[in-house]
């Protein structure tokens, strides 16, 4: 299995070339990819109907991190919408942007966005979970900005890049929670035991922290508004990321955590409140709307809420509810957005007002236009009509008139959006568009044609789905095996009777599209205090508190940043010896031999020298021969190797102020006394702290010092008597390699600071 | 940058220089069982480069490097990272040291390994860096 989630990173590397060589049937050539795993994962469905099928391969042993594959009903139902949908989208997009300048990179992204998508509903391990989460934002983010000449496709992949990744910090947060509730990182070992869970302290912090990964990811509110933003990216990505899979990765993740976490009051409470206000709003602002594009994500919102809310009712039939409309809704959801599309390449239009009667002149997509739609408003005999009376018996279930409510009006509002999105576009006497339309060519009508035909077949027939597939996602959520009875017809009942009056409404609602925006303007109002206002206002809060901050800190003064720094050091440090118990220091001077006394006395003068003299030059000098006599401090406790470094170092540092002294300009004006107070006492304090800290350092040990190992291990295992170079160059190599990669950062810096500078002056 | 540097700082800078580019080579191959070592070997060589600096110019002392320094901290970074990941090779962990001996012609048996050329990565990495500073500085001030 691990293959399987690699081949599609692996086949990223060499999208680029394959475009140079297949050019136009690159999109083609690519769908044989996901094509191929979704008859693999196919021929799993009896192996799965059998039992989870689980796969381990260490990835960081020392930490406990396993790559830990799990693949049950509910991840065989999103890896078969992943690849299957997937492998439509390769063609379409091949078609679609033909001839596309950075075609190579939109491959490289879709295969990596499948391929993470993939690790994510096959993750068993929670770590590997988040990180391939993280990667669908990262990849989405780069599709969304794959425009990245255009200022709003840039701006709109930020958002949702802040919003994704943000909530995935959160749910990392939530994930360590959670795994120390359980005491492992495994899904499954994890999911065992729900009452464990529920009943633990940690239950509802944990809960929220992952609510809130995947209500920002699944676009739920009120986080929804990164979703409408996306469309501003290509609409194949848009079809596959922003309706089909990406967004349902929130969901999978509810669905998943269900048997674990589901069932409480918190539970119910939050996935039917924040679901049901998604679906209610996502569908209202859907009928606001008139840009194909921007009705169909804010319906695609729509569907998310309703799959939250089944998932947080969590009963029998809202658990299979909510596998049904999952499928119902990738399905004509995908085959919608594809239609967009084609609109937009074909007829030139992005907006329902400006396009009419185009099935004059695109038969073929008409149709497929339509039995989508069809399924959306959930007529019968299609799939959508199955999962829409599914949806009406559970919300009936919940015995909650508000939820009830709120569904009975959604249905009214979806059928009114489906007839906008099934009539407008392709009905009328002649057809009119911005640009002469024509059918469009059968790589771009292959996709949606198939996905809304499926809609029909799946209707009729719903056995195919229902014994295997649905059953054994929804028992995978459930944790107990589930039989769904799924049939298009049940009889003449209350779910029915609802269905049929908001098919009227829905209807009717339709023909006064344009008096309902009308009346409810008023809500335009509302959304310029909305989530999405708050979220810019935060944003350009942040910029400019760190602006503040960095011209505060970042002065540009030397002497500031060391006080900075210095006094930050003194608070921290200074504030343990204050506040903190420590053990007594003792500090007595004894033996002093006459030696060390001269010494210190050349370094007494030395400072003294260094702060009273009036030349620069004088200064420097003098703090050269105050790094001369610390070498030969360190000769006496016999250091060699830091005694010479310490002389090379003092020498070149003195060459590079010499250097820079050359350019300053003498003295001005000294500093006044109550600047030079200020600098001696905080010298002073330093110098003090860092004296106690040493001699607090040496006199409690804890443990054992490591220098007589090191005395010990240097000649058999490091081949050298040189024990600090043998530490430096094998024992912690690894540490070095960090300096000399800081050395060599500081010396690029310096480089390119005084490079910039002359460069400024010459211009 | 500077007027006529003094005959004296010619005269000791000409015979001190080659000395000088000795004594860090000596430092460099003594470093793993006596004082010295890649860090401080790359200062003293940087130290030589300075004093050649001082008495004879930028241009000439670009010459005498014959690198741009900035190559040099590149190939010391890239050959301080290759080093510790020759012991893969062998299936052992990042970074562990292999060591082998060679025979060379004058000096018989001599061994060699990882973390020699280890040394030598941060030995270049000290040059360049050092080098790189002072002359960029030194180029500023013309």
């Amino acid at each position: 299995m691990l293959f399987v989630v690699l081949s599609g990173f692996i086949t990223a590397l060499f999208a680029p070339a394959l475009v140079r060589v297949a050019d136009r049937h690159t999109g083609l050539a690519l769908a044989t990819l996901p094509a191929g795993l979704f008859i693999w994962f196919l021929t799993l469905l009896p192996e799965v109907n059998q039992g989870p099928i689980r796969s381990v391969h260490d990835w960081v042993p020392s930490l406990g991190i396993q790559l830990s594959f799990w693949l049950d009903g509910l991840s065989l139902l999103m890896a078969l919408l992943i690849t299957g949908i997937g492998t439509l989208i390769f063609i379409y997009a091949g078609t679609y942007l033909k001839g596309h300048r950075d075609l190579g990179r939109f491959f490289v992204f879709l295969l990596s966005f499948m391929a993470a998508m993939l690790g994510l509903v096959l993750s068993d391990n929670l770590i590997s979970l988040f990180v391939f989460w993280e990667l669908t934002s990262i990849t989405s983010f780069m599709l969304i900005g794959f425009s990245h000449t255009d200022t709003n496709a840039r701006r709109c992949a930020m958002q949702g890049l802040y919003v994704t990744v943000g909530g995935g910090l959160v749910l990392m947060a939530g994930f360590i929670v959670f795994a120390s509730m359980g005491g492992s990182y495994e899904l499954s070992e994890l999911l065992q035991d729900g009452d464990l869970l529920r009943e633990h302290g940690l239950y509802s912090l944990a809960l929220l922290l992952i609510l809130c990964g995947a209500f920002t990811k699944s676009a739920q509110f009120p986080f929804h508004f990164w979703l409408p933003n996306a469309m501003a990216a290509p609409t194949p990505v848009s079809a596959y990321l922003h309706s089909a899979t990406m967004v349902k990765a929130g969901i999978y993740l509810l669905a998943r955590l269900n048997p674990g976490f589901g069932g409480t009051e918190l539970w119910t409470l939050m996935l039917c409140g924040a679901g049901g206000i998604t679906m209610l709003m996502g569908i209202f602002l859907a009928a606001r709307h008139t840009g194909i594009k921007k009705v169909l994500a804010y319906s695609t919102i729509m569907a998310l809420g309703t799959l939250t809310m089944l998932i947080g009712i969590g009963s029998e039939t809202a658990i299979i509810a909510a596998m049904t409309f999952l499928l119902a809704h990738s399905l004509y959801k995908g085959a919608l957005f594809m239609i967009a599309g084609i609109i937009d390449h074909e007829a030139g239009s992005k907006d329902f007002a400006t396009v009419e009667g185009l099935r004059h002149v695109m038969p073929l997509t008409a149709f497929a236009a339509v039995l989508a739609a069809l399924s959306l408003a959930g007529v019968f005999p299609f799939f959508g009509f199955v999962a829409k009376e599914l949806l009406f018996e559970s919300s009936l279930g919940s015995a909650s008139m508000v939820l009830m409510t709120i569904t009975v009006m959604t249905a009214v509002l979806v059928v009114a959006v489906a007839c906008l999105v099934g009539i407008k576009p392709w009905f009328g006497r002649v057809a009119s568009s911005p640009k002469p339309a024509h059918e469009a060519p059968l790589g771009l009508l292959l996709g949606p044609a198939l996905l809304a035909i499926l809609s029909l077949v799946f209707g009729l027939q719903s056995g195919l789905v229902a014994n295997g597939l649905i059953d054994s996602a929804a028992s995978a959520v459930a944790g107990t095996a589930l039989q769904s009875k799924l049939a298009l017809w049940h009889g003449i009942n209350t779910a029915l009777i609802i269905s049929l009056v908001s098919l009227v409404l829905g209807y009717v609602l339709y023909r006064q599209l344009d008096r309902f925006r009308e009346l409810t303007r008023v809500t335009d109002q509302i959304s310029s205090f909305g989530p999405e206002a708050a979220f810019d206002r935060f944003m350009l809060a942040l910029v400019q508190l760190s602006k503040g901050l960095t011209l505060f800190l970042q002065n540009g003064y030397l002497r500031f940043y060391l006080i900075t720094i210095l006094c930050t050091m003194l608070a921290l440090v200074g504030s343990v010896f204050v506040l903190r118990d420590l053990a007594p220091i003792s500090f007595a001077v004894t033996d002093l031999r006459l030696h060390e006394a001269a010494i210190l006395l050349v370094l007494l003068m030395s400072v003294a020298t260094a702060v009273f003299s009036r030349s620069r030059l004088a200064s420097v000098a003098a703090l050269g021969a105050i790094g001369f006599t610390v070498a030969l401090l360190y000769v006496l406790f016999s250091a060699p190797d830091v005694s010479i470094t310490q002389i090379l170092v003092e020498t070149l540092t003195v060459i590079l102020l010499v250097l820079v002294l050359y350019k300053l300009p003498p003295y001005l004006s000294l500093s006044p006394n109550t600047v030079r107070l200020r600098d001696g006492l905080i010298a002073v304090f330093t110098g003090l702290t860092m004296t106690l800290l040493i001699l607090a350092t040496t006199a409690t040990r804890h443990y054992n010092s490591i220098t007589d190992w090191f005395i010990e291990a240097s000649v058999p295992q490091g081949e050298g008597r040189n024990i600090v170079n043998v530490i430096l160059v094998d024992f912690r190599a690894f540490d070095t390699l960090g300096e000399i990669f800081v050395l060599t950062l500081a010396a690029i810096g310096v480089f390119a600071m005084i490079r910039f500078r002359s460069e400024d002056r010459k211009s | 940058m500077m007027n006529k540097p003094s005959l004296i700082l010619r005269t000791t800078g000409f015979f001190l220089m080659p000395l000088l580019f000795l004594f860090s080579i000596f430092l460099f191959l003594r470093g793993h069982n006596e004082s010295g070592g890649g860090f401080i070997a790359g200062l003293v060589a940087a130290a030589a480069v300075a004093l050649h600096l001082f008495f004879s110019g930028i241009e000439s002392a670009k010459r005498l490097l014959g690198f741009d320094p900035r190559d040099l901290m590149g190939a010391g970074l890239l050959l301080a990272l290759v080093s510790g990941f020759i012991s893969m090779i062998y299936g052992k962990a990042l970074f562990t040291a292999i060591w082998g001996t060679v025979n060379l012609p004058i000096l018989g048996k001599v061994k060699v390994g990882t973390p020699l050329l280890f040394d030598l990565g941060v030995y270049l990495v000290v040059i360049g860096a050092v080098l790189g500073i002072l002359l960029s500085l030194a180029e500023a001030e013309e």
